[in-house]
């Protein structure tokens, strides 16, 4: 009975009872939704073109910031040091496609997949030796994001936005629209969205498979590079940022593998989902931190119900 | 193809542990290994300590030509904060005479407790590790100066109550979900009806070191008077961060010891300006010692540090370490007669050294930092800490010293002690008389 | 010519069917285990039994375990380093409750722990394969690490959070605590290892393991020819984690003494994957040799390579360098092993082997 209460009813009571609390927490879920929809739209561009499971999705998005970071501590301005960190980008992706995505054609997705856990390997220790091991701080003001935040009075009480935060949300929204654009009105696009739907009849009408690769790899690192700055900008950078980019995975399980929507979708369920549990079951109940593990759990459950995810492609290998 | 660069490793591999030879060390030389974290996630703390300390050493060989005539050798083995590495590095290094460790791990100090009676290599773990070797007698071999965590946390709480009183307050605790962040929790309970506060914790699991949003809404839920942060690496410039968010008072936002390096504030900012942490060692280079750091270390390129970073939280942390461990080698020296100790005479050394107002003023670290005696019952010394506050760009220190509640806290590390040695069986004890 | 088989007739279908068809290799075996457990403890110094060879035992145990789930039946997980843990924590419960058990007893034991909960989080496996297994045992890890945090009775109220192994005998023998010798130690994990080594080969040859491998290969198939999934699937996931839930308990117990959650982290377990990718999916002989690289490779590195460095560039190089440097060269390693030879070491093994074979003719 206790329980019972516990878990139906005392939540919904804080709800009601501080409502600025409840729309505060759908704002910060909201965010970090927009933050994770952006690393799973990472793996997304990646696992669409060329089947592979990119593990080092989340690395790439500490990599990238750092190259930002170490560009700029070297006296290059702001925003030629974040064209550079572009162009070093678009060199991993040359590297990693012609190095390791080109050899291992047509070996079975695993042993992609195992391989892209190699790259985050190399791209760890790599990056630590070139950068340095002390956190960073993210160049914020440099790069013209916005600091300060505003407050909307409410219920009795106040919910604040942070101007970063609604930054983010906004550039969020022009890279998925860009990206959108790209795929749908330019020819490298069109060829992109040919070779997802058919590899065989993509190359047998012309498209150089490793150009659209190369091509993928590079938004993948853009979209890594912009979730990279955005969420440093909340902390710092630092190789603990990896673990929240595996957050990306049951984003990915609910959106599906495959559908750039479902990332969207996905990615905000999640962190208004987490955010919720946390607050209102998780530390009464369970004392806490369940942030952790929550996203995964709902995922788990998920997958024995709709393992397609929300809007994947119902071809999915059933059991 | 595969076959041509395996054997091209091998073989390299095999030519070079050929060459390999374990220095040879002379026996009067001081032979100290230094488990170092320049890598991980919690390098930002790990390199200013590593450099602090093997530069402390650097310039008394430069200038004294080492410590009562030994030169001291530190070779620095790499554990990237983990336990495992931890363990191999001590093996590693442990038959090469190693004098005392300092695991600067709490996991990899937990493995090497009941290693050191049987090696006969003392650890000193400075504010960090298990808080119940502050019982000497329970725990020969272990030392925590100057101070253990509920040590700390009593200070800390005193702080609290001479700004404006406990009573009544509501303490919110955010900590690492670790065992290193759990630790004080004992304390807060005993504490709290005792000093007439509530607390209220907030946990915060290593992988979301980076994302507590929801914790800080939860903060904002419960309306903390204070907040006291146990948190290490990047979740400390997060936490601030957030509290700036939620517009949480940042005067009455305190961090332990570890929850305040520069690293850790630089990235805040302005936002962090207010925030407090507890610390033990100085801060700034306004110390004969430290200039003459600068002077025989820094300026003759032995450094591994830049010469800004010099002085700052960590940095000097890692010194005092070093000039701990100086000083109990010379009471070790002074005690046996040797020139070259060994690990027991440097446990002996450990427990008999004095680090007083004077003594402190003659090596150059006037103000330094509270004096620690070294004893054999009391293997934390009860040091006390001050606090410092962020003023957006730099630390100040901000406090007198304030000394432990010892007669609350000695209780409670006595009954840990006997906890921790009684699922033990044989385990060497020692009376002192 | 060095490994001639000429000769040798196996004249009934046991001979044909034994472990060990060839003379030189039962040879070799025998060889290898009278080395491993004689020579040794024997000659090998206390760092190198302690800091080399129980470690590598104790990883070459669980990547057999996770070779199991991963090679023999093709469930990909990520989940280990927690199924590590369980093992730890139900050894560790079961000694404080009853200390006088021989502590060898409970070390086996306590994979029967790991074997349940593995088998429920591989529940999912009946219905998804692939990525999404990643997904579920990865929810594994981060719910059971946890776990091991947010229960304290399973560190037994312990201030430190940490489970700190009491001293405990088997056979009237110290094998726990800082006081049992690194020759005992040793033996025991050898011991360990080698009779459950032994075993996996043997359920892996059997009518189980055949299942095992007839889903990895085809599942559908496999369920037309009479493998039932279900059971097929989940017998894969508790023998898995029964394997890895003696190796955690192998590790804190004989190698660290001590442990914190942090050691049961997801690093973990991708160590432990690595292992088996390098040393080749679906090969017991793979599992060793790819505890070997992955783990014995840095130590090398971590020591020889700044001594190096200096001669032969004006730089030093650091230890943290030298140990950066080798987490990129173990990344490059799998990523070059997976090109150029996808099933490891002991596929290379094989290779050697036949040309020893048929040495000094091509072929």
């Amino acid at each position: 009975m206790e329980l019972f209460k516990l878990i139906f009813i005392e939540p919904f009571e804080v709800m009601a009872a501080l409502p600025d609390l409840l729309l505060q927490t759908l704002w910060e879920g909201f965010v970090s939704g927009i933050l994770y929809s952006l690393i799973a739209l990472g793996f997304v561009l990646i696992f669409k073109a060329s089947g592979v499971f990119n593990f080092a999705q989340g690395i790439m998005v500490v990599f990238a910031a750092l190259t930002l970071v170490g560009i700029h501590a070297m006296g290059v301005p702001p925003f030629l040091a974040l064209i550079l960190t572009l162009g070093v980008m678009a060199l991993l992706a040359l590297t990693v496609v012609k190095l390791v995505m080109k050899p291992l054609v047509n070996q079975p997705d695993i042993i992609l997949f195992m391989s892209t856990i190699g790259i985050t390997f190399i791209l760890i220790a790599g990056g630590q030796l070139i950068f340095g091991g002390e956190p960073k701080a993210m160049i914020t003001t440099e790069l013209g994001l916005p600091t300060g935040s505003s407050d909307w009075e409410v219920g009795g009480g106040i919910v604040i936005f942070q101007h970063i935060d609604i930054a983010a949300a906004v550039i969020a929204a022009l890279l998925i629209a860009g990206l959108a654009l790209f795929f749908n009105k330019t020819k490298t696009g069109r060829a992109l969205r040919a070779v997802a739907d058919d590899h065989q009849a993509a190359l047998s009408v012309g498209i150089s498979l490793e150009y659209i690769w190369v091509v993928v790899w590079f938004a993948a690192g853009v979209v890594a590079l912009t979730a990279g700055i955005l969420w440093a900008a909340k902390s710092d950078v630092s190789f603990a940022l990896q673990v929240v980019a595996l957050k990306a995975l049951p984003v990915l399980v609910l959106g599906g593998f495959t559908s750039i929507p479902g990332a969207i979708v996905g990615g905000l369920i999640i962190g208004i989902g987490e955010k919720l549990f946390d607050l209102y079951w998780g530390v009464p109940i369970l004392g806490g931190s369940t942030e952790s593990w929550f996203a995964f759990i709902i995922a788990l459950l998920f997958l024995l119900y709709r393992p397609e995810g929300l809007f994947g492609e119902k071809h999915i290998e059933r059991i | 193809m595969l076959k041509k660069i395996i054997l091209g490793a091998a073989s390299i591999a095999v030519a070079g542990s050929m060459y390999t030879t374990t220095p040879a060390f002379a026996e009067d030389t001081l032979y100290i290994p230094s488990l170092s974290y320049r890598t991980g996630a919690f390098a930002g703390a790990g390199i200013p300590i590593s450099n602090g300390y093997a530069d402390y050493f650097a310039m008394l060989n430069a200038r004294d030509g080492g410590i009562g005539g030994a030169k001291v050798v530190v070779e620095e083995c790499e554990t990237g904060y983990k336990a495992d590495k931890g363990v191999e590095c001590y093996e590693a290094t442990k038959g090469n005479g190693a004098l005392v460790y300092n695991p600067y791990s709490t996991g990899i100090t937990l493995q090497l407790i009941p290693k050191a009676p049987v090696d006969e290599i003392p650890i000193l773990s400075m504010g960090y590790g298990l808080s119940a070797a502050a019982i000497g007698e329970k725990f020969p071999w272990v030392f925590n100066y100057p101070a253990s965590y509920w040590s700390q946390m009593s200070s800390i709480l005193k702080y609290i109550d001479s700004q404006g009183g406990i009573k009544g307050k509501k303490i919110g605790f955010i900590y690492l979900d670790v065992g290193y962040g759990k630790e004080p929790i004992p304390l807060l309970d005993k504490l709290a009806p005792e000093m007439g506060f509530e607390w209220v914790g907030f946990p915060v699991a290593g992988k979301d070191m980076q994302n507590q949003a929801a914790t800080w809404l939860n903060v904002r839920k419960e309306r903390p008077d204070w907040m006291i942060a146990w948190s290490f690496g990047a979740m400390t410039p997060t936490a601030v961060k957030e509290a700036a968010k939620i517009r949480f008072p940042m005067d009455k936002f305190v961090g332990n010891w570890w929850s305040g390096g520069h690293a850790d504030l630089e990235q805040v900012g302005a936002p962090g300006k207010g925030y407090l942490a507890a610390n033990f060692s100085g801060i700034g280079t306004d110390f004969p010692a430290l200039q003459d750091v600068i002077k025989h270390v820094v300026d003759a390129g032995n450094s591994k540090a830049n010469k800004e970073d010099i002085g700052k939280v960590n940095y000097n942390r890692g010194l005092f370490n070093a000039v701990i461990m100086a000083e109990a080698i010379r009471s070790a020296q002074a005690k046996t007669g040797k020139k070259g100790i060994n690990g027991a005479d440097m446990r002996l050394g450990l427990e008999n050294f004095v680090l007083d107002e004077a003594r402190l003023k003659e090596i150059g670290l006037e103000g330094f930092t509270a004096p620690v005696v070294g004893s054999c019952a009391d293997h934390e010394g009860a040091g006390s800490i001050f606090l410092q506050q962020w003023n957006g760009s730099d630390w100040e220190r901000v406090s007198d010293l304030i000394a432990p509640m010892t007669e609350v806290v000695r209780p409670l590390l006595e009954e840990a002690a006997d906890n921790y040695v009684k699922e033990q069986t044989d385990w060497k004890t020692q009376s002192c008389g | 010519m060095f490994y001639r088989e000429a000769g040798q007739y196996k004249t009934s279908y046991e001979a044909d069917s034994a472990k060990f068809p060839i003379r030189q290799d039962k040879w070799f075996i025998w060889f290898y285990l009278a080395i491993a457990f004689i020579a040794i403890p024997y000659f090998g110094g206390q760092f190198f039994l302690d800091a080399i060879m129980i470690p590598f035992l104790v990883f070459a145990l669980a990547a057999v375990g996770l070779n199991i789930l991963t090679g023999y039946t093709g469930q990909i997980s990520l989940g280990t380093g927690a199924f590590m843990g369980v093992g730890a924590y139900a050894c560790y419960k079961m000694t404080l409750a009853f200390p006088d058990v021989n502590i060898i007893v409970f070390i086996i034991a306590s994979g029967i722990f790991s074997a349940i909960i593995g088998a429920f989080f591989g529940l999912p496996s009946l219905r998804i394969k692939g990525f999404y297994l990643v997904v579920t045992t990865l929810a594994a890890q981060f719910f059971l690490e946890w776990a091991f945090i947010r229960i304290p009775w399973l560190y037994n109220y312990n201030p430190s959070g940490a489970i700190e192994v009491p001293q405990r005998e088997a056979f009237g023998v110290i094998v726990t605590g800082a006081s049992a010798s690194s020759e005992v130690r040793y033996l025991v994990v050898l011991s360990v290892v080698v009779i459950m080594t032994w075993f996996a080969s043997n359920i892996i040859s059997g009518r189980i393991g055949r299942s095992w491998m007839m889903i990895r290969d085809m599942d559908i198939a496999a369920e037309l020819m009479g493998v039932r999934p279900l059971y097929a699937k989940l017998s894969a996931f508790a023998v898995s984690s029964f394997y890895c839930g003696v190796a955690g308990a192998l590790m804190v117990f004989i190698w660290q003494g001590a442990a914190e959650v942090e050691v049961f982290d997801y690093n973990r377990s991708f160590q432990i994957l690595f292992m088996i990718i390098l040393g080749g999916l679906g090969s017991l002989l793979g599992c060793f040799l790819g505890a070997a690289v992955i783990f014995i490779f840095p130590i090398i590195i971590h020591n020889i390579l700044p001594p190096i460095w200096a001669i032969i560039t004006p730089w030093t190089m650091s230890s943290s360098q030298a140990d950066l440097v080798a987490a990129v060269m173990i990344g490059v390693l799998i990523v070059t092993f997976l090109i150029m030879e996808p099933h490891g070491l002991a596929r290379l093994w094989a290779i050697m082997k036949q040309k020893l074979r048929v040495w000094p003719f091509p072929y």
